[in-house]
């Protein structure tokens, strides 16, 4: 193990779950919550989970944040009333 | 709050990076046994380039590649080869998924434990890549580009 990644990727994590619960915009947290899946699936497989972080990178950072823009769609930045 | 992009450079790169990764999706499904990935990794990067079409290049050219009406019929044959493997190895004599009793003559136990797992993952690959694309499909309702 090189603990030193392993501490950027931490740090990485701790930093995109800041960012992406205070984000105002709902685009840009979609976007560091890929962010932070894309590192979680990083740290599986540096720690030797490489199927679970391959799932992780592919279901985390890619179905998930489709998802997640097709319910934005529906969404709007000022309430209607 | 979204809108489509028309920006030529997103839809040229993401025509160009759709075959790549259907390329790299099916080699993860049929050497899945061998390496890390399978049937649920490649089904899902399967979907995820066909969702990756449908939203970059609009609706009616994507329907070209995977039609949305046969997002709900596939998931339900993907698992229906998954099933049908089992019940066939059931019917060679062995139990549910015991893919060295499937009845196809004259292959070695091992080759046809090999011949199994790759049918089964093949099934696996696409219920996901189906069930994938309809769930989008019934949340975007079509009009995602109107």
């Amino acid at each position: 193990m090189i603990w030193q990644l392993e501490l950027i990727i931490y740090l990485l994590l701790i930093a995109s779950a800041i960012v992406a619960l205070r984000a105002k915009d709902l685009l840009a947290a979609i976007v560091v919550l890929s962010v932070y899946s894309f590192g979680s699936a990083f740290l599986f497989a540096i720690l030797g989970a490489v199927d679970v972080g391959f799932t992780e990178a592919v279901v985390g950072a890619g179905i998930t944040g489709i998802l997640f823009l097709a319910a934005l769609y529906y969404t709007t930045r000022k309430s209607v009333d | 709050m979204v809108q489509r992009s028309d920006s030529i450079i997103v839809g040229i790169v993401s025509r160009f990076m759709v075959p790549l990764i259907q390329l790299f999706a099916l080699y993860v499904i049929a050497h899945g046994h061998y390496s890390p990935g399978g049937g649920f990794q490649g089904g899902a990067l399967l979907g995820a380039s066909v969702l990756l079409l449908r939203l970059t290049v609009g609706e009616q050219p994507s329907n070209l590649v995977f039609h949305k009406k046969y997002g709900t019929p596939m998931s339900g044959f993907g698992v229906f080869i998954y099933a049908a493997v089992g019940v066939a190895a059931m019917i060679g004599g062995g139990v549910y998924l015991d893919y060295a009793n499937l009845p196809i003559a004259g292959m070695e136990p091992a080759a046809l434990r090999s011949l199994g797992i790759l049918l089964v993952e093949t099934g696996v690959g696409i219920g996901v890549m189906a069930t994938m694309i309809a769930i989008f499909d019934d949340l975007a309702k079509g009009d995602f580009h109107d």
